[in-house]
């Protein structure tokens, strides 16, 4: 079977349905909720990457790179924060988060 | 593709390595999960018909793919060629923007999860160079028979 543009699609959608499924889900771990928010980056990504090859335009993947460019920024401050946020807090639920300030 | 899977790799060692450290009771943060379920679902399906629709109505119009400014030119070069072409000459200022989000991302990670703790001995440079043989031995003339 020839794996064509419409099976990538689906796969990203699904993905992308399973990151929005997992925030839904997960209203307390502040971790599951960042890794659900990356996988929706990744599902993106490979909508981008996918309509990129199948249109034979490069732009698509380089705006791919970008996006896990930032996607890798906001996972590294996410993580920063949340071990700081546990340092202070002893446990991580984001009911405690609006107690974030400045 | 090696990109997105070292990238891949990278992201999931570090969310291991937060899970590793962050000693978190997850048994407490599960309970009352499940009273969620059906609206997650609920919303989920509705997410997922509706990207099933676009995908099966959507369409270009005419010519849309004549007018893109950057063609591969099917075997000609490789694809990281391609992408460097017109990732460097095109694409330069949003690659050097990204390169400093990388950067201010780094160093406020290293910022955030810096820790200064009292009561650790640790090496002061300043003071270490900046000290004098007069200020360390202090020579004392001693009489002999008699103590300091």
């Amino acid at each position: 079977m020839e794996i064509t543009l419409f099976h990538y699609l689906s796969l990203a959608a699904l993905l992308f349905v399973i990151g929005v499924f997992g925030i839904f889900l997960n209203r307390k771990n502040i971790i599951v909720i960042l890794m659900s928010i990356e996988l929706m980056l990744l599902a993106v990504n490979i909508n981008f990457v996918a309509f990129s090859a199948w249109l034979e335009d490069l732009h698509g993947q380089v705006f791919a790179m970008f996006i896990l460019t930032v996607a890798a920024a906001e996972a590294a401050i996410g993580l920063a924060i949340l071990v700081t946020f546990f340092r202070n807090k002893g446990q991580i639920l984001v009911e405690d988060l609006s107690e974030l300030k400045g | 593709m090696i990109l997105a899977i070292v990238y891949v790799g990278a992201v999931a060692v570090l969310f291991l390595f937060v899970v590793m450290m962050l000693d978190v009771d997850f048994e407490g943060l599960r309970k009352g999960a499940m009273q969620y379920v059906p609206l997650g679902l609920i919303i989920g399906l509705v997410l997922l018909i509706e990207l099933g629709f676009l995908y099966s109505s959507w369409s270009f119009a005419d010519g849309a793919p004549l007018a893109l400014a950057a063609n591969m030119e099917e075997g000609a070069r490789s694809n990281t060629h391609a992408l460097g072409e017109i990732l460097y000459t095109q694409y330069v200022f949003p690659f050097q923007v990204s390169g400093l989000i990388l950067l201010v991302a780094m160093i406020g990670a290293i910022t955030l999860t810096l820790r200064h703790r009292t009561g650790v001995k640790k090496q002061n440079i300043n003071k270490q160079v900046g000290t004098n043989p007069s200020d360390a031995v202090e020579l004392i003339k001693v009489k002999s028979g008699t103590g300091v």
